[in-house]
C-alpha cells in the first residue's frame, strides 16, 4: 500500500515482531533439545522424539525428547540427590537464586516473549505485556517467601522432590507458579512441560544455568502424557503439582491414591461473567473481550458463561457483536492483533465440533462478519445467545474463544445459575453498586472473583478453583503450603496394625445378644439401670441406623460396654443431606460460631466426671490420663472458640488501585474419619475447627470406642449447636470412610486411620475432586499440641477466596 | 513472517462518508443523563490497552501521521500573541510539511492543510486574512476562555462578535460549577444558548475535563452538550492542570457513541491539551479507530487541539523519508 492510500483509508498493516532471536537461539541447539537433567543436557533413554510446531504456519521448530521411565528416573534422581545440598543453601540463598532468576527473565524478556508466541501461537502482546512479566513478578515475590520462610512458616518443612506438569496454554507463567513456590520452599523439582510448548522452559533452564542454581535442582524432562505419567507414579516423587483438564488431574489423583504424595491440581473452569443492570457497559464489554478472547479462550479461568440481567441484555449482546467486529486476528507476532492461532489441530478439531453440537442444537450462533486468516489454526471469536443453561455449550468447557450467553432476573437467580457448574475456578461480576456487588462475591463458588475486572493476577493473591476446578492454591501465602509439610506430620511413626482391629464381623454382631451374659451375676439387686441405646446422630436428633444393626463396644480387656449403632450407606446419605441443609451454619457470624463452641465447651466441663469415666472404660487409661483427655478436649474446644472469629483472612497488596480480599471460606459439608486412639479428644480435634470455620460435618467416630462421641448428642442438644452441623454416623470407619469419600455434596474430607483407608478415601475422592487430608497411616499425638490443633487445622478447614475489587471513580 | 492478519469488511455501524447533517440537538433527557455509568479502572485498563493492541509502522504510520495533520487545530492561545505570531502560524497551516518531504512520501498531488487555526477573538480578523482562500477555517475559543465565568451576556456576544469576524468555528467554554453541582438543566441551556448565537458557525464546547472530577461527570457533560446541539465535545482548555488523558478520550468517545446510535446524529470530539508528539496523535488516532472507527478520524469529527504537535510529527516524517532521526530546527518554524 502506498502512503497516500493509508493516508486515505487508514489501514492497519503489518507490525511484525522480529523473531531472528528466537530462530538464532533454536539454531544453537540445532533445533534439537535433550532433557535437562542434573544441569546437563541429556539425550532421550530411548531415542525417541517428538517435534514442536509453529501453530502459525505449521512449520517445525524443533524437536525434543520423549522422555521415558528411564529419564524420568534420572531427573528425580537428580532432584534427591540435590534436595540436602538445596536446603543446607538455607532461605537466604534461595532467595539470591530466586532473585536472579527474575532478574534473568527481565533481562531475556524479549527473547521468552518472541519464543512463548512462537511455540503457542498467543499473540506477542499477550506474552510480552502479560505472561513473562508476571513469570518476572512471581519469582520475586517468591524470593521474598524464600527469605522470609523461617519466620513465616515455622515448624514446616520442605516437601521434597516435587513432579510438575504444566500445559500449554501459559507455558512459562504456569513453569514459574510451580517453580517458584517450591523453589522457594527449600523443594527440588522435576517440570515436565506440555508437549505442544516445551521450549520456554527450556530456555529457562538454561537462564538456570545461567545464574549457577545447583545441579539437579530443577529438572526439565520433555514429552507427552507417557512421561507425565511416569513422574506421577514415580515412587521417589513426594508432591505432585498439576495444571490442565479436570479429566487428566481426576486420572492423577486416582493414580496416586495412598503413595503419599501431597497433590495440588488447578483444572477447567466454566467461569461466570455476570452484568448487572447498572454496570458500566462499555467497561464489561472490554471485560468480556479480556475473558473470552485472552489466549483464544485457551484459558481455564476464562470467563466463558455470559450471565446477562435482564434488563440490559439486549443492549449488551448489541454492542458486544459489534465489539467483535473490531477485533482483530493474525500471525501471532504481529504486534497489532487481538487473537492468534489455537494451539493445536486437536484443539482447533474440538472446538469446531463443540460449535457445530451448538449449532445442531439449535442455538443461536453469531461470529463477525471479517474473514478468519486462511493459513494456520485461526479459530473467530463466537458468541452463543439464549443459551439454555442445560445444553451442552453451557455445560462443557470449551477452552476456545466461544461464549455462550444467558440471561437472568434477579441477583439471586444470576447466583444460583453462575454456581450451576461443576467448577469453580473464577467468577467476573460487573456492577456500579458496591452493595450488590460485594453480596453477590461471597456467593459465587469460585476461588477468584474479579469485581468489575478480569483475568487479574498476581504472585501475592492465590489462584486456584473450587469444587471440579482443582484444590490449592498458586501464589501468596496459601500457595506456599502446597510444597510444605508440617514438621510434626512429616516425621509421624506409622500406626502398628493391631491399632486398626475391626469393630465386628457379622458372627459378633449376633453374639451381642449373649454378651450379657456376663455381666448378668453383676447385676444391682434394684434390677438393671435403664438402658441407654446411642442411635446415629443426624440432624440435631437421634436416628436409628438404617442397618438395623448395632455392634458390641468392648473395653481393652473385653469387657462389654454398651452397643453403638451400625451406620451404613444410607446413613450417609441422610447425614450428608442434613449437613447441606444446615447451610446457615456457614453463613453465621464467627462470633456466633464461638459462642457455640464456647458453651459445648462449658457444658463438656459439667460433665466431666462421667466423660472420665466412660473413657476409663473405654480405653483402659488411668483416672489421671481419662481426666486430663476430657480437660484438653474443653480447652480444644475453647481453641477453636477463640479462633472462630479470628482466622478471618487478608487484604493482599497487589500491583491495582484496589484491594484483593483473601476470604476464608467453608468447604461446606465435610467428612470427618476418626482414628480409634483419643476417642474424645481426636473427635473434639477434628470437629471443633471444622465447625468453628462453618463447615458442617460428618463425622465418623472412634470405630470401636465411639462411646464417648455418643454421649456427646446430649452435650450438643443443650449447647444450641443447630441441627445438621454436626452429625455422627458410628461404625466401620473405613466402610464409612468410603462412601463419604465418593459422596459428591462431600467437598472435603480429613481421614485419620490406616495406610489403606487413606488410599481408598483418596481414590475415592476423585469423583468430585474434593480436598483430602489423610494420615496415610501415620500417628499424631493429640494430646501434644503442635500435632492435635492448630493453624494447620484451621487451613485445612477453609478455602481461600481471593475476591479483587479496583475502584477509582 | 506471512501477512496473514483478519479481512475486515464492517469494523462499525458506519456514519456515511460525505457531509453530515449537524447535530441539531434534543430535548434534555434527564433519565438517560441519570443513567450513565463509568467505571474508572475498567475506562484506564482499555486505555492502557487499545496502545498495546494497536501499532503502525512504517509505510503505515507515515499515513496515519499525515491524516493527523489534517485534523490538528493548529493553536496560539498566550497572552503575548501578536499578529506578525499568527499570521507565521497561519503559514504553517497552509504548507504544514516541506515539499520535499511531501514528495518522497509519494503525496505531492495531495493538498495537505491542517484542520484549522484556533486563536483568541482579537486574532481572528488577522488569522482570517492570512488564510484567506486556504478553505481552512479560524476558530475563535470564547466565552470567557478558559475560565468562562463572566457574564453570559458577555459570553454570548463574545461568540457573535467571532461570529461576526468570519470565525466558523467557536470554541466555547462550560460553567464548570453547573457540572459539578449536577445543574445539568442549568448547563443544558447555557449550552443551547451558545449554540444559537453561533449560527451557522459550529460550535465546540470544551468540558474542562481535568475540572471535572471524575469520568462520570465527563460523561454526563458530554451527553448534556450533546444534547443541547454541540458540534464537537472538546476535553480542555489546555490551561487546566490536567489535560486531555486517554481515558477520558475514551469516555468522550464513548458517550458520542451511544449518542449516535439513540439519535442518529454524529457529533466530534477534540482532545486538547498536552497532546505534543507523534506517538500521542497516533494513541488518539487509535482510539477513534477503535472506539468509533474510521469515519470518526475524519476532519468534520476529530481535531487536536495542537500548537507543537505538528513539528514533532514532521520530524518524525523526515525520520521516515531519510532513515536518520531528525531536528527539530529544521523542520520549519511555525
Amino acid at each position: 500500500m502506498t502512503v497516500k492510500a493509508i493516508f486515505e483509508t487508514l489501514e492497519y498493516g503489518p507490525a511484525p515482531e522480529s523473531d531472528d532471536v528466537a530462530r538464532a537461539w533454536l539454531a544453537r541447539h540445532g533445533a534439537r533439545f535433550g532433557h535437562f537433567v542434573a544441569g546437563t543436557w541429556r539425550a532421550s533413554d530411548g531415542g525417541e522424539t517428538f517435534a514442536t510446531i509453529d501453530p502459525a504456519t505449521g512449520a517445525t521448530l524443533a524437536h525434543l525428547a520423549q522422555g521415558t521411565v528411564g529419564d524420568v528416573d534420572a531427573a528425580v534422581a537428580a532432584a534427591r540427590a540435590a534436595l540436602p545440598g538445596w536446603h543446607a543453601i538455607g532461605p537466604h540463598g534461595r532467595a539470591r537464586y530466586l532473585y536472579a532468576l527474575a532478574r534473568h527473565v527481565q533481562k531475556h524478556a524479549r527473547l521468552l516473549a518472541v519464543l512463548e508466541s512462537l511455540d503457542n501461537g498467543k499473540s506477542i502482546r499477550e506474552t510480552r505485556d502479560l505472561d513473562v512479566p508476571l513469570v518476572a513478578r512471581h519469582l520475586y515475590h517468591h524470593a521474598g517467601w524464600a527469605q522470609l520462610l523461617d519466620t513465616e512458616f515455622p515448624d514446616h518443612v520442605a516437601a521434597g522432590v516435587c513432579g510438575q506438569i504444566i500445559p500449554w496454554n501459559f507455558p512459562l507463567l504456569m513453569l514459574a507458579w510451580k517453580v517458584a513456590p517450591a523453589l522457594a520452599a527449600g523443594c527440588t523439582v522435576v517440570l515436565k512441560p506440555a508437549e505442544f510448548t516445551p521450549l520456554s522452559a527450556l530456555a529457562f533452564a538454561e537462564l538456570a544455568t545461567a545464574i549457577g542454581l545447583p545441579k539437579g535442582v530443577l529438572n526439565v524432562v520433555t514429552g507427552d502424557g507417557r512421561t507425565g505419567q511416569a513422574i506421577v507414579d514415580h515412587d521417589d516423587v513426594d508432591k505432585l503439582a498439576f495444571t490442565g483438564s479436570t479429566e487428566v488431574g481426576r486420572g492423577i489423583r486416582e493414580r496416586s491414591a495412598g503413595s503419599g504424595k501431597k497433590l495440588s491440581l488447578e483444572l477447567g473452569g466454566k467461569s461466570p461473567f455476570l452484568v448487572f443492570d447498572d454496570a458500566d457497559l462499555d467497561g464489561a464489554i472490554e471485560g468480556v473481550v479480556d475473558a473470552i478472547w485472552f489466549n483464544q479462550g485457551q484459558v481455564c479461568c476464562a470467563g466463558s458463561r455470559l450471565l446477562l440481567h435482564e434488563p440490559i441484555a439486549e443492549a449488551f449482546i448489541r454492542k458486544l457483536k459489534a465489539r467483535m467486529e473490531t477485533l482483530r486476528m493474525g500471525h501471532p507476532l504481529d504486534k497489532a492483533i487481538d487473537m492468534g492461532t489455537m494451539i493445536a489441530p486437536v484443539q482447533l478439531q474440538k472446538v469446531q465440533a463443540l460449535v457445530q453440537r451448538g449449532i445442531d442444537e439449535g442455538v443461536s450462533c453469531h461470529q463477525p462478519s471479517w474473514a478468519v486468516p486462511a493459513d494456520g489454526l485461526f479459530y473467530p471469536p463466537t458468541l452463543f445467545t439464549d443459551v439454555d443453561p442445560a445444553s451442552t455449550l453451557a455445560q462443557v468447557e470449551i477452552f476456545g474463544p466461544v461464549l455462550v450467553s444467558t440471561t437472568f432476573r434477579t441477583p439471586a437467580e444470576g447466583v444460583e445459575i453462575a454456581n450451576h457448574t461443576p467448577f469453580g475456578l473464577a467468577a467476573s461480576v460487573w456492577s456500579e453498586s458496591l452493595s450488590l456487588a460485594l453480596d453477590v462475591a461471597p456467593k459465587l463458588k469460585a476461588g477468584v472473583v474479579w469485581v468489575n475486572a478480569t483475568n487479574l493476577f498476581d504472585a501475592a493473591a492465590g489462584f486456584g478453583g473450587y469444587r471440579e476446578s482443582g484444590f490449592g492454591r498458586e501464589g501468596g501465602r496459601e500457595g506456599m503450603h502446597e510444597y510444605l509439610v508440617p514438621a510434626w506430620e512429616h516425621d509421624a511413626e506409622p500406626y502398628d496394625d493391631s491399632d486398626f482391629a475391626a469393630i465386628a464381623s457379622a458372627a459378633e454382631l449376633g453374639d451381642a445378644l449373649y454378651d450379657h451374659a456376663d455381666d448378668a451375676s453383676d447385676a444391682p439387686a434394684a434390677g438393671p439401670g435403664i438402658d441407654r441405646t446411642p442411635k446415629l446422630y443426624v440432624g440435631g436428633k437421634g436416628a436409628r441406623p438404617d442397618s438395623g444393626y448395632s455392634y458390641p463396644v468392648r473395653a481393652p480387656d473385653g469387657r462389654h460396654l454398651g452397643e453403638a449403632g451400625l451406620g451404613n450407606r444410607k446413613d450417609v446419605r441422610n447425614a450428608v443431606e442434613a449437613a447441606r441443609k444446615a447451610e446457615s451454619w456457614s453463613g453465621t457470624s464467627g462470633h456466633l460460631r464461638a459462642q457455640i463452641l464456647y458453651y459445648l465447651g462449658e457444658n463438656l466441663e459439667a460433665r466431666a466426671r462421667e466423660f472420665g469415666e466412660r473413657l476409663r472404660a473405654l480405653t483402659g487409661s488411668t483416672d489421671d490420663d481419662a481426666r486430663a483427655e476430657v480437660e484438653r478436649s474443653v480447652a480444644r474446644l475453647f481453641t477453636y472458640a477463640a479462633h472462630a472469629d479470628k482466622f478471618d483472612g487478608a487484604v493482599h497488596d497487589v500491583p491495582i488501585r484496589g484491594v484483593a480480599l483473601a476470604m476464608h471460606e467453608p468447604w461446606g459439608v465435610m467428612a470427618l474419619s476418626c482414628p480409634d486412639e483419643a476417642p474424645l479428644l481426636a473427635f473434639v480435634s477434628l470437629v471443633a475447627p471444622a465447625v468453628a470455620m462453618g463447615n458442617r460435618v460428618v463425622v465418623t467416630p472412634s470405630p470401636r470406642r465411639p462411646l464417648a462421641a455418643t454421649d456427646l448428642y446430649q452435650v450438643l442438644d443443650t449447647s444450641d449447636v443447630p441441627g445438621g452441623v454436626i452429625n455422627v454416623l458410628s461404625g466401620d470407619r473405613d466402610e464409612l470412610a468410603r462412601t463419604l469419600a465418593a459422596h459428591e455434596e462431600v467437598a472435603c474430607h480429613w481421614y485419620v486411620g490406616s495406610a489403606e483407608g487413606s488410599a481408598a478415601v483418596e481414590r475415592a475422592s476423585a469423583g468430585n475432586l474434593k480436598a483430602t487430608w489423610v494420615n496415610h497411616g501415620r500417628r499424631r499425638d493429640w494430646h501434644d499440641p503442635r500435632q492435635g490443633e492448630g493453624r494447620t487445622y484451621l487451613r485445612r478447614a477453609v478455602q481461600v477466596k481471593n475476591v479483587w475489587i479496583p475502584y477509582g471513580e | 513472517m506471512p501477512s496473514t492478519v483478519s479481512d475486515h469488511v464492517a469494523p462499525h455501524p458506519s456514519v456515511p462518508a460525505g457531509p453530515l447533517p449537524r447535530n441539531p440537538g434534543t430535548a434534555l433527557d434527564l433519565d438517560w443523563v441519570g443513567s450513565v455509568r463509568v467505571n474508572r479502572s475498567a475506562s484506564e485498563r482499555r486505555a492502557a490497552t487499545l496502545v498495546t493492541r494497536r501499532t503502525v509502522k512504517k509505510a503505515w504510520q507515515a499515513g496515519w501521521l499525515l491524516r493527523a495533520i489534517t485534523l490538528i487545530d493548529l493553536t496560539t492561545l498566550a497572552g503575548d500573541d501578536t499578529p506578525g505570531r499568527v499570521r507565521r502560524l497561519c503559514a504553517k497551516a497552509r504548507r504544514p510539511v516541506r515539499d520535499d518531504l511531501l514528495g518522497a512520501l509519494g503525496m505531492d498531488d495531495t493538498p495537505l492543510t491542517v484542520g484549522a487555526v484556533c486563536v483568541y477573538h482579537a486574532m481572528v480578523p488577522t488569522a482570517m486574512a492570512a488564510l484567506r482562500g486556504s478553505g481552512i477555517p479560524v476558530a475563535a475559543v470564547s466565552t470567557g476562555f478558559p475560565a468562562g465565568l463572566s457574564p453570559l451576556a458577555t459570553r454570548v456576544a463574545e461568540i457573535h462578535a467571532s461570529v461576526e469576524a468570519g470565525a466558523e468555528e467557536i470554541d466555547v467554554v462550560i460553567s464548570r460549577h453547573l457540572a459539578l453541582a449536577g445543574d445539568w438543566r442549568g448547563l443544558f441551556d447555557e449550552i443551547a444558548t451558545f449554540r444559537e448565537a453561533c449560527g451557522e458557525a459550529h460550535l465546540k464546547v470544551i468540558l474542562g475535563t481535568g475540572e471535572l472530577g471524575t469520568l462520570r461527570t465527563v460523561a454526563r457533560a458530554s451527553l448534556v452538550a450533546m444534547m443541547a446541539g454541540a458540534d464537537f465535545v472538546k476535553t480542555s482548555t489546555g490551561k487546566e492542570s490536567e489535560n486531555a488523558t486517554l481515558s477520558v478520550s475514551l469516555t468522550m468517545a464513548r458517550t458520542i457513541r451511544d449518542y449516535w446510535e439513540r439519535t442518529g446524529f454524529a457529533v466530534g470530539f477534540k482532545p486538547a491539551g498536552g497532546i505534543r508528539t507523534a506517538k500521542d496523535a497516533l494513541a488518539w488516532l487509535t482510539l477513534m479507530r477503535e472506539e468509533l472507527g474510521p469515519r470518526w478520524c475524519e476532519r468534520d469529527l476529530f481535531r487536536f487541539g495542537a500548537s507543537s504537535l505538528l513539528a514533532d510529527i514532521e520530524r518524525q516524517l523526515e525520520h521516515h523519508v531519510t532513515g536518520r532521526y531528525a531536528a527539530l530546527h529544521k523542520q520549519p518554524l511555525a
